[in-house]
């Protein structure tokens, strides 16, 4: 996977330059006639393949999910909440995805500890959110009270963001693209073995305000009220990003140096503190996603960054990295299909517990992705800037 | 200060400070040596051109100016303080700026934002309006193309833009680094002549070209070098005048 990322920005110039010794060796090659297995390309076949193979199970398994007999085909009701389900917890990977597009468009480099910039704010809010709930004061005050959990989430992620940029990528800015990457592997075991050493390995029941726990009925359809919070929230913060990239001055340097660093310091803009805003907006949407992800779940763990963060990142590879709106849709593709998709393309073949497979289904598409369109949908062909 | 700059320095400027001066400047990257032990000075109001053939130093020149590399040895000053050893954007920030080599726009940002970007540094919003509409003038081809992504104009259209947008800074000294490199002859034309009205502005420029003939026909003074060192110094008439130049960079023009 690594080597994929690494190599998907070198495009198909990597070969130019060859000495011309050996273009004349290749020519000469070629005068010999190749045997009808040599000629076939065999890297496209297997591709088209796998294409028609993918399409054809999804197809048929969608066929025959619907086809099921009455007593076991899931209600409209369970379709909605699917829906439901994966519209919030894409908004929440949308909101994770945003740090890794920014960080990716301005340093060209994965910030794979990302995930554990969104565990250190859910982890570090939970103490707050504890100790109002045991005082009363999250019932009595919910909206001041989550508030408050909020600031210290994106305080402690915004902390933890601006630290791994100082300490550990920083002075590797100038190394080969696969030291800062291995670098961010180390950043982010160690973070989760600092949270386990100092709070324990076990999950930690996190409060949740109790007019939260209930339902909406939006348009006579009900609603988890926690889900329609979370895409609230997450479409407000990414329409306010939005404005903040195209609109703002910030929001101009940040894509000044994301395109060419060497002349937009030649207009004046600090290159160095321009990338630590950068890191410290991806922590706020990492904190900020990081209470709505402990809300939603009532708990937090120390290894809860890891499976969002690969989700997140293939969210953002998705809709093509580098780019906000790509991470937006790409949040809520990969959301979608893992609270549908199972359902629907697996129950079919009579797949006993088809969730337990949305994992594989998560790097079943950064893997197609990676190979059919490594520069995303909203991407074009090359990964896409800010 | 070496001799010929003296003899070279017309005599309206001679008495004055230099707005912009190398002292005994020498340049590495690594261990390769590229700029060697470099004298040069430029007055106010003064347009000079730096010469010289391929890979003799003239980007280097410019990339120790604004701090992108630092010199191994000699300074750089401005207004009679040393530059070199501060960071670009201190630099960019006391009055040098820059169009670079290749013009490198932000290609995926509109013309407008480009040129808003020269001036980033600038918090003096009714001045920075004045001067967009004074770089507008012009460029009156810029005006029209305001809205578009600079990455789509034309070769010459990011020429303009990349002019502006140095412009843009209000600089005390103003570089080019090969502002004709890559364009049309009829563009090259067009190019110098804006470089000429820019300069009866008033400003400052001091102009890296290969194009020897067309910058000396607008210069006051020039400077060539070969191999990272100063070999002539002398102005713009003179130096047209002169035999060795006339063979080495004058020849096929
Ligand atoms: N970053 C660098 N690292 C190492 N060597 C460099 C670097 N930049 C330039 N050089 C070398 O320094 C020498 C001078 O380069 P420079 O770009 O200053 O030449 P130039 O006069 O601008 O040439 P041109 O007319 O082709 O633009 C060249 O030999 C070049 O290879
Ligand atoms: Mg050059």
């Amino acid at each position: 996977m690594l080597g994929a990322v690494g190599g998907f920005a070198h495009g198909p110039h990597a070969e130019e330059g060859e000495p011309r010794s050996a273009a004349v060796t290749t020519t000469r090659v070629l005068a010999v006639r190749l045997r009808w297995y040599e000629r076939v390309p065999w890297r496209r076949v297997v591709l088209v393949v796998l294409g028609v193979a993918i399409v054809a199970v999804v197809v048929v398994g969608t066929m025959k999910t619907l086809g099921l007999p009455e007593a076991q085909r899931y209600t409209g009701q369970n379709w909605i909440n699917f829906v439901a389900r994966g519209i919030s917890q894409g908004a929440i990977l949308a909101m994770i995805a945003i740090g890794y597009s920014l960080v990716y468009g301005i340093l060209k480099m994965i910030n794979f500890a990302h995930g554990e910039v969104f565990m250190a704010g859910a982890f570090s809010s939970l103490f707050f959110a504890d100790a109002y709930a045991r005082s009363g004061f999250l019932d009595r005050h919910p909206v001041a009270a989550t508030l408050i959990c909020v600031a210290v989430a994106v305080a402690a992620s915004v902390l933890t963001a601006i630290l791994l940029e100082r300490l550990a990528y920083r002075p590797l800015r100038s190394a080969p693209r696969l030291v800062p990457l291995i670098a961010a592997v180390g950043a982010s075991l160690f973070l989760q073995n600092a949270f386990r050493g100092f709070f324990g390995p076990q999950p930690r029941g996190y409060p949740r305000p109790q007019v939260l726990g209930g339902q909406l009925s939006i348009l006579g359809v009900p609603f988890q009220r926690m889900q329609v919070l979370v895409f609230v929230v997450a479409a407000l913060s990414i329409v306010a990003l939005t404005f903040l990239v195209t609109r703002t001055k910030t929001g101009r340097s940040m894509r000044a140096v994301a395109e060419d660093r060497e002349i937009a310091s030649l207009m004046g803009i600090d290159v160095d503190r321009t990338i630590v805003v950068t890191f410290a907006i991806g922590g706020v949407f990492a904190g900020i996603a990081g209470v709505l992800y402990a809300m939603t779940f009532e708990q937090v763990q120390f290894t809860m960054g890891f499976r969002p963060g690969i989700a997140a990142f293939t969210a953002a590879v998705l809709g093509g990295i580098g780019s906000i709106s790509g991470a937006a849709l790409g949040g809520l593709l990969i959301g979608l299909l893992l609270n549908v998709g199972p359902a629907l393309f697996l129950t079919g073949f009579g797949i006993p517990s088809p969730f337990s497979l949305r994992d594989a289904f998560v790097f079943l598409v950064l893997v197609l992705v990676l190979v059919f369109r490594p520069g995303g949908l909203l991407g074009t062909g090359e990964p896409e800037k800010v | 200060m070496s001799v010929p700059l003296d003899a070279a320095a017309p005599a309206a400027t001679a008495d004055r400070r230099p707005v912009l001066e190398l002292r005994g400047v020498s340049t590495h990257y690594g261990l390769v040596s590229v700029l060697r032990d470099v004298d040069m000075e430029i007055f106010p109001g003064e347009m000079v051109c730096l010469l010289g053939g391929n890979a003799s130093g003239k980007t280097t020149t410019l990339r120790t100016i604004l701090g992108y590399v630092q010199p191994s040895e000699g300074q750089v000053l401005l207004d009679g303080e040393v530059i070199s050893g501060l960071p670009t954007v201190e630099i960019v920030r006391r009055g040098v700026s820059m169009v670079p080599e290749n013009r490198r726009l932000f290609g995926s940002m509109t013309v407008r934002e480009n040129l808003l970007l020269g001036a980033y540094l600038r918090t003096d919003r009714a001045a920075v309006e004045a001067d967009l509409e004074r770089v507008l003038e012009t460029f009156p081809r810029v005006r029209e193309r305001l809205g578009q992504k600079a990455g789509t104009l034309s070769g010459g259209e990011q020429q303009m833009v990349a002019m502006g947008r140095a412009l843009m800074a209000d600089p005390k000294v103003l570089l080019m680094d090969e502002p004709s490199m890559g364009l049309a002859p009829v563009l090259v034309e067009q190019v110098f002549e804006i470089i000429r009205s820019i300069r009866a502005l008033g400003r400052t420029i001091f102009i890296v070209e290969q194009n020897a003939n067309m910058a000396l026909s607008i210069a006051d003074r020039g400077y060539v070098i070969q191999t990272g060192q100063v070999v002539l110094a002398d102005t713009a008439e003179n130096l047209l005048r002169n035999p060795l130049m006339r063979e080495a960079y004058l020849g096929e023009l």
